[in-house]
């Protein structure tokens, strides 16, 4: 890393301290002054005035694990584009712009569809219905019983 | 790009400054940012207030100081002396963790953030990426603030929170895109240096698709940052609080400063992609042009004496530029402030089916298409405006020319 890049990143880590160091400080200042008396009911998890049931770390929906995974897919994609962006305006100014945005459509296009398979899929509904096949399937099973 | 800080410094030395005055001086720089940065977070209480007042008919915080302004003063001397409970069934690493990458990943975007021309703090040649990285800290320290509170309304803000922030930075993402893709760089100086000062030359009006961009861009940040009608992972009527619910005194302050200050970032970020950020009409904000233009008025040049005036009209025209452009800047983005509390005293919540179906049916098909016809009529109309387009002659033979 040269001197050059050390003065243009210098001000970023420091505003990361800053930021750390005052949320520590004013905790650190708070502590001299605030009152500090604890007891058992008062350390509880807030439920409604009910001594909590269980603990909150249970299973959670398998909705949020779908949404991450497209997530993860598009961001990397939308990562993947921003160097392209960022010459797309030099490329049209040497005449070759057509070449760029031939790139820039395929690339864009696997995105929308990636896009089109998650709709198909149901993937990006929230609440996520039944087809007509599975319906009656789940009636079936429900004969047999 | 240039570190424009430091030669700030060495122009009032007069020699090249060493690495440890570069960095005392940084440091300098940085805490008064802090400091003006917490000092607007605070205030963006007071305005919420206020306004939410406003649009409800009431008055709001007025007997604090003068129409209630020390209210934020107040409301940070009562968080300090509140007491800190951490819940004993609480992960208390992570919990005491999440405030503070809260505050990190919001201030660190502060970094590139363009007030004006000569007051960005440092010029990355990765600003707008940067942002966007740096900016995702928030959503982790939401998930993971719910997530260590062991507390069951903490956990369903703190997931719905992580799942709505990362849906929509994709929209955000793609709309931040176009911009890039007609700027050509990454760096806010090449992003805000390409529009004009004059709205026909802001991206917002450079084509259809930047128009659309900027809106989605819009609500995609409102959702990014938790304001209503996004602001499901706090949802005070169903979740309690959400995910800081187990939050008390300073360290719910630090969440709730981040928001504030978040809301400011990407109300800047908007306005420097989209809005001309710090541009002033008729290149104004250039220091050259503000000095040219008080070296003929003859009024002044009987008071100044004119052996050596001119240097301290170009000292004065530069002063005054980067004021007028720290004015462009702070108008255009608390403008967009304003409406950002508007639309929350305005709308009620979404739904989370709704609010999926907005994000991933709605607003990242239409960033997907706007980017591709952004890249389409930069190259079809050669990177000209709808402005110069129509206006300017010439432009049509440059269309169907070259």
């Amino acid at each position: 890393m040269s001197a050059d890049n050390l003065n243009v990143y210098m001000p970023v880590v420091m505003l990361m301290f800053i930021a750390v160091a005052t949320v520590v400080l004013a905790l650190l200042v708070g502590k001299l002054i605030r009152p500090h008396n604890p007891f058992d009911n008062k350390e509880q998890a807030y439920e409604c005035g009910e001594d909590p049931i269980g603990i909150a770390w249970s299973n959670f929906n398998v909705r949020f694990y779908v949404v991450s995974l497209i997530f993860i897919i598009f961001d990397v994609e939308g990562a993947l584009l921003f160097p392209v962006a960022a010459v797309f305006k030099s490329f049209i100014e040497i005449g070759e712009g057509s070449v760029i945005l031939a790139t820039f459509a395929l690339f864009i296009l696997v995105l929308a569809v990636g896009i089109v398979y998650c709709w198909r899929k149901g993937d990006l509904d929230w609440v996520k219905g039944f087809t007509s096949e599975e319906l009656q399937n789940l009636s079936k099973a429900k004969d047999a019983q | 790009m240039n570190p424009t800080f430091v030669t700030y410094l060495e122009q009032f030395l007069g020699y090249p400054a060493t690495n440890l005055m570069a960095a005392v001086f940084f440091l300098v720089a940085v805490s008064i940012l802090v400091g003006v940065m917490a000092t607007i977070g605070g205030l963006g209480t007071y305005a919420e207030r206020k306004i939410s007042a406003d649009i409800q008919a009431r008055i709001g915080p007025n007997r604090v100081g003068p129409f209630g302004l020390l209210q934020m003063l107040a409301d940070g001397v009562k968080m300090i002396l509140k007491e800190d409970i951490i819940p004993s069934k609480a992960d208390k690493l992570i919990f005491i963790l999440a405030p503070m990458m809260a505050m990190f990943g919001v201030f660190a975007t502060l970094a590139v953030l363009p007030f004006s021309s000569g007051l960005t703090l440092t010029d990355l040649n990765i600003g707008v990426f940067y942002v966007l990285g740096v900016g995702s800290f928030v959503g982790v320290a939401i998930f993971l603030g719910g997530y260590a509170s062991n507390s069951k309304w903490s956990m369903l803000g703190g997931m719905r929170g992580a799942s709505q922030i990362i849906s929509y930075e994709i929209p955000v993402t793609l709309s931040i895109l176009v911009a890039v893709t007609m700027a050509g760089g990454l760096s806010f100086s090449t992003l805000v240096e390409a529009q004009t000062g004059l709205p026909h030359g802001w991206y917002l009006f450079h084509n259809p698709f930047s128009f659309i961009a900027f809106f989605v861009l819009f609500i995609g940040a409102l959702a990014e940052t938790n304001r209503a009608p996004f602001d499901l992972p706090e949802a005070e009527s169903e979740l309690v609080s959400g995910y800081h619910t187990e939050y008390t005194g300073m360290r719910f302050g630090f969440f709730a400063l981040a928001e504030y200050v978040e809301v400011f970032v990407v109300c800047g970020i908007a306005a420097a992609l989209f809005l001309g950020g710090y541009k002033v009409p008729f290149d104004l904000g250039n220091g050259e042009v503000l000095s040219n233009a008080l070296m003929n008025i003859p009024f002044l040049k009987m008071v100044v004496p004119m052996t050596n005036g001119t240097p301290i009209f170009k000292l004065l025209g530069s002063g005054l530029g980067q004021l007028l452009q720290l004015g462009s800047f702070f108008t255009k983005t608390l403008a967009l402030y304003y409406v950002v509390i508007w639309i929350r005293w305005t709308l009620p919540r979404l739904r989370v089916d709704t609010l999926m179906t907005l994000c991933w049916k709605y607003l990242t098909p239409i960033a997907l298409f706007n980017l591709l016809g952004a890249a389409t009529w930069m190259v079809v109309f050669h990177g000209k405006s709808i402005y110069q387009i129509i206006f300017e002659s010439g432009a049509a033979q440059a269309v169907g020319g070259h």
